[in-house]
């Protein structure tokens, strides 16, 4: 769909700079502003870049992790004013877009290559 | 023939009575022209449907208490071509010293409301709306001509196996035999769906941007792009401003 250049320069406003580069396949933590009523606090999501949805203001990318053996997967809006930072921890070597096949390993198997290994 | 024209003048008359009674909306109004949907971060982060409303229409007449009966502002949207602007029309703009407009609609209001306004002013955003207000947001839908009843009514249809044949998108029985003998009206059938006057109620105003005249409204607003819409405080909340 061809957006409105009226559209488009709304949109502009609401893109966030200083985002690092990170693909699929990166180890990434996201630093989560969360609001409990009055209090805010921050907190942290590690985990792979499953998948990455490159649009505008709507971008988005979904981190997954395994905790106490259970798979958790978030999907954060990457120009979220919620998210204070992402650090790339470290980069992995994938050949998908798409890390869905994940999902179905366990352990070891589960694992991506990490690109300093070579 | 003089009987026939004197009739005319009363019914005339009868007609300009009803407009001057007539209950509509008259809360502080726009004209504006739906460029589209996106969204907005808010404050907390969170992030807002909304839709895109240009502004920016100018008035270019009035209608006042005592010269018409009521009081309404006259404003015109986007500029009209030469070549669809017949001599009637361009002469009715003249008077007002205006460029003719492409669109023209009378928002109906208050004597104070319309007499804060010039002719030739653009209506402000700022000044008419409030972020947080409640308004309601009048346009055409889209037409879809000749439907049937499942897209029109949301009808089930038929069952789709079991031998049906050509029966499978129909709307069923229209009645019963002898009692009534008819089919009662305002029955759902297939017919016209769409390019229908639909008013979305207490819509939330989430930003204005006065300076390019844009109106964000969360929600979707009736028609589809580039469609003419009518912006009013919400009637069903007193305006839709907080006190």
């Amino acid at each position: 769909m061809l957006s409105s250049p009226v559209i488009a320069k709304l949109e502009a406003t609401q893109l966030r700079d200083k985002l690092p580069e990170f693909r699929v396949g990166d180890t990434v933590r996201v630093h989560y502003k969360i609001i409990e009523g009055e209090k805010e606090r921050v907190q942290v999501f590690q985990g792979v870049v499953l998948k990455r949805h490159r649009a505008g203001v709507r971008s988005s990318f979904t981190v997954r992790k395994v905790s106490f053996n259970v798979g958790v997967e978030r999907v954060f809006l990457l120009h979220s004013p919620r998210i204070e930072k992402i650090e790339v921890v470290s980069r992995g070597v994938v050949r998908k877009a798409r890390l869905f096949y994940l999902r179905d390993l366990a352990g070891k198997a589960a694992r991506v290559r990490d690109a300093k290994d070579g | 023939m003089r009987t026939r024209d004197r009739a005319c003048c009363a019914q005339k008359s009868h007609i300009k009575e009803r407009i001057r009674n007539i209950v509509v909306n008259k809360f502080p109004g726009i004209l504006g022209k739906k460029i589209g949907m996106t969204q907005i971060f808010d404050e907390k982060g969170e992030v807002l449907r909304c839709t895109v409303v240009q502004g920016g229409c100018v008035v270019v007449g009035k209608r006042t208490q005592e010269k018409d009966g009521y009081s309404a502002l006259i404003v015109g949207l986007g500029e009209r071509k030469e070549k669809h602007t017949n001599k009637a029309v361009a002469g009715a703009f003249k008077k007002a010293n205006q460029t003719p407009k492409r669109v023209v609609r009378e928002l109906r209001g208050t004597a104070e409301w319309v007499a804060k306004f010039e002719v030739g002013q653009a209506l402000p955003l700022g000044d008419i709306f409030s972020e947080g207000q409640f308004v309601d947001a009048q346009g055409t839908s889209r037409g879809r001509g000749f439907t049937g009843v499942v897209r029109r009514w949301s009808f089930a249809g038929g069952v789709q196996t079991h031998g049906t044949h050509e029966y499978r998108r129909h709307g069923g029985s229209i009645g019963t035999n002898m009692t009534p003998g008819r089919t009662l009206p305002g029955l759902k059938m297939p017919g016209h769906y769409g390019a229908e006057t639909v008013t979305a109620h207490n819509l939330k105003v989430s930003k204005i941007l006065a300076d390019e005249h844009l109106l964000l409204i969360e929600g979707a607003v009736p028609g589809p792009r580039n469609g003419i819409v009518l912006i009013r405080g919400a009637v069903k909340k007193n305006g839709g401003v907080k006190k």
